[in-house]
Formats: structure tokens, sequence, C-alpha cells
């Protein structure tokens, strides 16, 4: 053996684990063997609770190998094999791996595989086709495609993707913008950090398609700061798309412009909702506007302004590039497509599994995840973000659709999936649900800024036991008050971690009771 | 708001920063960011030459800066610790993470301690959420972060 290909992930979540000395370990074990070794820096697959891992090309498919005594060990063990699946590390081939088998694989097709920085890379795995289709096609017929294809918004929100492009398209005016919102602050989602750095031109074509189908010339990516490797590697993608001629004056010779400027976040969670991250683009204070004026009519600096999510705006390329109708076969009811999940939290197999709506959480956090990380018994699941509800393990048979979990009394959010085994506190979630609120409400409207506030208070005397049936009455209507009078869905759904708490975990608020008495 | 003595060269170095923006629509958080990463912190004395320059009153901006959690109008310690504090970090431990970082380090959270070497600060959400608990020191992001983890890597660059 003379020289071998590598690929060990980049991605931040990646090396954090260590990515980076498993670099330096198979780089020093090569040298020490003579053996010339690429190593190429992809994203990730999402397979994290495999991390660190890495993968060799081999004539049969990439082989993936996961240390489990020290690195240099692993390392030598697989170039003592031949680099075959004899060595004790090796995983086998990454092609065949369950857990990425049984995924759908759309949106993320890409993330893991390629070299996220190449653009050379990109287009040869299929990327910018759709930008390409879509440079000879009528605005309105993009949208009418976006529309055809049942896609929704992956915000949060899921409001349909094709009625707000239309929106905007009919909008009155000469200057128009796109923004894609990056402000993923909801705990237990990293599924935009994971493709901003593992498969950056996707996102920056699904904008480009998206300023093609409204007439913008000029986007805007809103990254939040806490993202330092998706901001870089976004800024780099950018350049490097600019020096290719797919952003710009004259995007490949066709005449239409557009330029997209990335600006960062400042800690704040409330500009993740759309009118408050158009005020912080403005360079404000990030308070939520009140709508109407929709964004899409009078957005960003009072233009008609399409915002849309990283993850809504990624899966538009392979819409346009394979048409509406293959992304639509996908899913049940009203949610087509596919949802990348995040199984996060105190669960064995964390990850990214993206799969057709109408999966369970079921089959997510037990077939995919394996369970809780602990091997103790599960307790709850919280989907959708700390806005989220608190799911019980009789409930997890729902399929994971908008409609089925919005009429359970749940939502799916941006499909982060977190798991609790049994010893989490039930009352110190609902407590951490309003102190959360407090802690980032704007402070515009009332029932949110010091509903929250009240909201700890009266949590903590139910806590010490403090006329627990008033207090609990009190919160009830505390609940109420929030959900119908706020003006956007920080104070709105704030009430939703609480109240499913309360009523899947009744004994959690019981117990804290008796206990202080 | 902690009166601090800033740079003598603070104005100028402001000035270079105000100049590379003047083209810019909606400077104002831009500016302060960019302030912050040149000082580590946004001087009190910063907010004058900013409003003039952006045509915004003194309001306005002590308004954006005290808005986001990220800008700091006092220096912070010479290393910073972050812990994350959302629901997947707490599922696995965060809480008692944080407090065991506390009293090792004998500061509370969101504090610094009295010789200034480290601030420990709470933070939501790393996106780090498959392999909490997640932690940043001085940037670098850490999973399945212990006790242990921290205090070594603080060792490492104290």
């Amino acid at each position: 053996m003379k020289s071998a290909t590598f690929f060990v992930s980049g991605d931040s979540a990646s090396v954090s684990v260590g990515a980076d000395d498993l670099v330096r370990a198979i780089t020093a074990e090569a040298a020490r063997r003579g053996i010339e070794a690429r190593i190429v820096r992809t994203g990730s697959r999402g397979l994290y609770f495999l991390e660190p891992m890495f993968e060799v090309d081999t004539e049969e498919g990439r082989l993936g190998f996961r240390p489990s005594g020290t690195m240099a060990e692993c390392v030598a063990e697989m170039f003592d094999s031949d680099i075959s699946p004899k060595a004790r590390t090796c995983l086998g081939l990454m092609d065949d791996l369950p857990w990425l088998r049984r995924q759908e694989r759309l949106t993320f097709e890409r993330c893991g595989i390629v070299d996220p920085g190449s653009v050379g890379d990109y287009r040869y795995h299929g990327g910018f086709s759709g930008l390409e289709r879509a440079l000879g096609m009528e605005p309105r017929a993009i949208v009418t495609a976006i529309t055809d294809s049942g896609l929704r918004g992956r915000g949060g929100a899921g409001f349909p993707a094709g009625v707000k492009w239309n929106t905007v398209l009919g909008a009155p005016g000469e200057v128009k913008y796109v923004c894609c919102n990056a402000d993923e602050g909801d705990s237990g989602t990293f599924a935009d950090r994971m493709l901003m750095e593992g498969d950056p031109f996707l996102l920056i074509e699904g904008m480009t398609i998206a300023a093609l189908a409204v007439g913008a010339a000029r986007g805007f990516l809103y990254i939040r700061s806490e993202y330092p490797a998706a901001i870089a590697m976004m800024r780099r993608a950018i350049d490097a798309a600019r020096a290719g001629g797919w952003l710009g004056g004259d995007i490949r010779g066709s005449g239409s412009a557009f330029d997209i400027e990335l600006r960062e976040g400042a800690g704040a969670y409330i500009c993740g909702e759309e009118t408050a991250m158009l005020e912080s683009l403005e360079g404000k204070r990030g308070m939520v506007r009140a709508k109407p004026p929709l964004p899409a009519l009078e957005g960003l600096f009072g233009k008609p302004t399409l915002v849309n999510n990283v993850l809504t705006l990624a899966a538009v390329p392979l819409i346009i590039a394979r048409g509406a109708a293959y992304y639509r076969d996908f899913g049940m009811g009203r949610s087509r497509g596919t949802q990348p999940f995040q199984l996060a939290g105190c669960v064995r197999n964390g990850g990214l599994v993206e799969k057709a709506f109408g999966i369970t959480l079921r089959a997510l956090v037990e077939d995919f995840g394996g369970g809780t990380a602990t091997g103790r018994p599960f307790k709850a699941l919280q989907a959708g973000g700390p806005l989220g509800g608190y799911i019980p393990e009789h409930l997890l048979d729902l399929p994971a659709d908008y409609e089925a979990l919005a009429e359970a009394g749940f939502m799916l959010g941006h499909g982060g999936l977190v798991v609790f085994d049994d010893r989490v506190d039930m009352l110190a979630q609902a407590r951490f649900a309003m102190e959360f609120c407090a802690r980032e409400s704007c402070g515009k409207c009332t029932p949110c800024r010091i509903g929250a506030v009240r909201g700890v208070e009266v949590l903590d005397r139910i806590a010490a036991g403090v006329e627990p049936q008033k207090n609990l009455a009190l919160l009830e209507d505390l609940c109420t008050l929030m959900t119908d009078g706020s003006l956007c869905a920080m104070g709105g759904l704030t009430p939703m971690p609480v109240r499913t708490a309360l009523r899947h975990f009744p004994d959690d608020f019981r117990r804290s009771a008796a206990a202080a008495e | 708001m902690t009166e601090t003595t800033p740079p003598a060269d603070m104005a100028d170095r402001i000035g270079r920063i105000l100049a590379g923006h003047e083209a810019t629509e909606g400077a104002c958080l831009l500016v302060l960011q960019a302030i912050q990463r040149e000082f580590g912190y946004v001087p009190a004395q910063a907010l004058e030459p900013v409003a003039k320059a952006l045509n915004l009153s003194h309001a306005d901006v002590y308004g954006v800066l005290t808005f986001y959690h990220d800008l700091r109008w006092s220096p912070a310690g010479r290393h910073i610790v972050r812990v994350c504090q959302g629901e997947a970090c707490q599922a696995m431990g965060a809480r008692g993470l944080t407090e065991q970082l506390a009293r090792r380090l004998d500061v509370g959270l969101d504090e610094t301690t009295r010789d200034g070497a480290v601030t420990l600060e709470s933070i939501y959400c790393l996106g780090n959420c498959a392999l909490a608990p997640a932690v940043t020191v001085d940037g670098a992001l850490y999973g399945r972060a212990t006790e242990f983890l921290v205090l070594e890597r603080l060792g490492t660059v104290r």
C-alpha cells in the first residue's frame, strides 16, 4: 500500500470529541509506515454517537473505523489489517450501516460525504443542477414547483413555503430581499449547523433559486454567534461561489444577479422569530414586530422580504432538480417530504435522522436512538425545542407529522427531540421553561415579559408546597393568558412545556409539594 | 455599568471601525460587535462616537448594547468557560456540571473569579446536543464534557 484517502469529519461537534486528534494520529502512523495519507475533512454524517470516527476509501466503498482504545492503536490496527473489515475497530461499509441505510436522506444526501469547501466536489455530487434548471424557468414556474411539492417552513411554524413565496413574488416593489434564518436557538437542534458546516453550497443554491423566484437581488444570511464554525464555512463557501460565478452580478452568464451578505447574531434566542431577526439585521434590538404588515410585503428595511429557515431553503434545489412530485411523494397527510430529526439529550445513539414525515416518535427514539444513554427508564421526550411539549412514553406512537402532533397538544418545531431518563424532575423543567422565557423575552408584550417572571414565582411556590391547589389554578390562568395574549410564539408557546409537564407528569408536581410539607 | 479605564488609543481604533462601516445599512449591531472583538468588551466611552457616526441617539445605541447577551460592557476574565444550560445538556447533567465548576473555580455563574482569571458563563445551546453536555473553553467547543476536562483545558491554557 502506497497511499490511502481518509475522510474525517471537520464538523465542530465531531471536533469537540477529538476528530482533529484522529487526523493527527492517522498522519503520524501513515508517515511512520511510509504511506501517503490524503485526508479530506468532510462534514458530519450525523452519526454523532460514533464520533470520533473516520472513513477510508476502498474498492468496495468507504469503510468506517471507530477507535475503542487509543486512537493510535486503532489506526495502527487498521493499517495492519490492510484497511479491511478484519480490523476489530472496523464498522464495515458506511453504506451498509443500518442507521444510515434506513434513512431517507434528501437534504442531507451529501453531508458527511463531500468536501464542504469545494465547489467542484459539490458539482461532482449533483450540486447546482437545481439552480441551472431554475435559471431557465419563469419565476412563477419556480414558485408553482415549490407550492406543488408541499414544502412547509422547517423553522417550526410549518407554514406552506409556496404561499409565502407567491406573496413576495406578487408584492409590488423594485427592491426585494431573501433572508435565511440560521438562528437555530432551540436546544436539541443542530441540523442547520450541520448542514452549513457540511454542505454549505446547498444553502447558497437554495437561497439563489428563491431569489430568482421572488425577484430579489440581495440576500442576507443571519447565523447565530454560537456557531462560529458554521459562520466560517459559510463565508468561505459564499466567496467560492462568487469566484465560480454562482453568485454575483451575472450568475453563470444568465444575466440574473444575486449576492449574499452574512450577518452574525449576538446571543438572543428571540432573533429566531422572523420579525425580531429582521430588526436585528437592521442593527437594532431584536424586538418582535406586530403583524401585519407581513414581512413578505414589508420586511427588511421596509421592503418585501422572503424569510425562510435553513432547512426550508436547503430542500429547494432538490425539488427543482428532481421535480415537485419526487419530493411530495415522501411524507403523510399535509406534511410532505422529509424532516431531518435530531436525536439529542439522554439518548444512546444521538445524531441526525432524516426520514419522511409519518415515522413514529417511538421508532425515532427506540429504533434509531436505542433508548436512553444511561440505560435507565425513559421518562419524557421534549419535541420542538424549549417551547415544545414534554411527551410521555405512552404517547410515543404518535407519528411525526405537523397535524397529528398539534392535535395531541404538541409540536414538531424544528425537529429537535430531546430524551430524558427517569432522573428528570418535570416541575423543574416547567420552571425552566418560564425562566428561559423570562431571560429571552424581547420585552415588547406584557404577557411574555411579565408573565414569564410570574410563572417562575408561581412554580416556586408550588414546589415549596405553598397553597398548591390555588397556585396550580393560578398557573393555569397564567398559561391561558400567555397563550392567548402574547405577540409571538415565545410567550405564546412557553405554556406548552409547562402544561404538558403538568398534564402528563402530575406526580412530579404533587411530590414536590408533598416533600415540602 | 462598571467603569474600566479604556485604552489610550481607543478613539482612533473606534474611528477606524466606524469608517469601515460607513456604507453599511443598519450598522449599529455590526459596529458594536466589531468594537467588542477589538477591545474584548464595549467601553462606555464608545457609545457617544458610535451614536454620532450612525446618526442615532445615545439611547438607541445603549439599547442595542444591553439587549444582546453577547455584548459585554466590562471586560471578561482572561479565560471564558461557557456551560450549555439547554434542555439537551440538562438531560445529561449540565446543572450538576455547572455547580461543580462554580465550586471548584470559586465563582458564581455569569461571574468572574476574584483574580480575574476565569469567567464562568451560561449559554443556551451550542448545537452539540447529541454529545451533551457541551462547553466551550476560550471558544473551543467540547462535547461529553466533564469537570475534569474543563479544569484540564484551563490548566493547559492558564
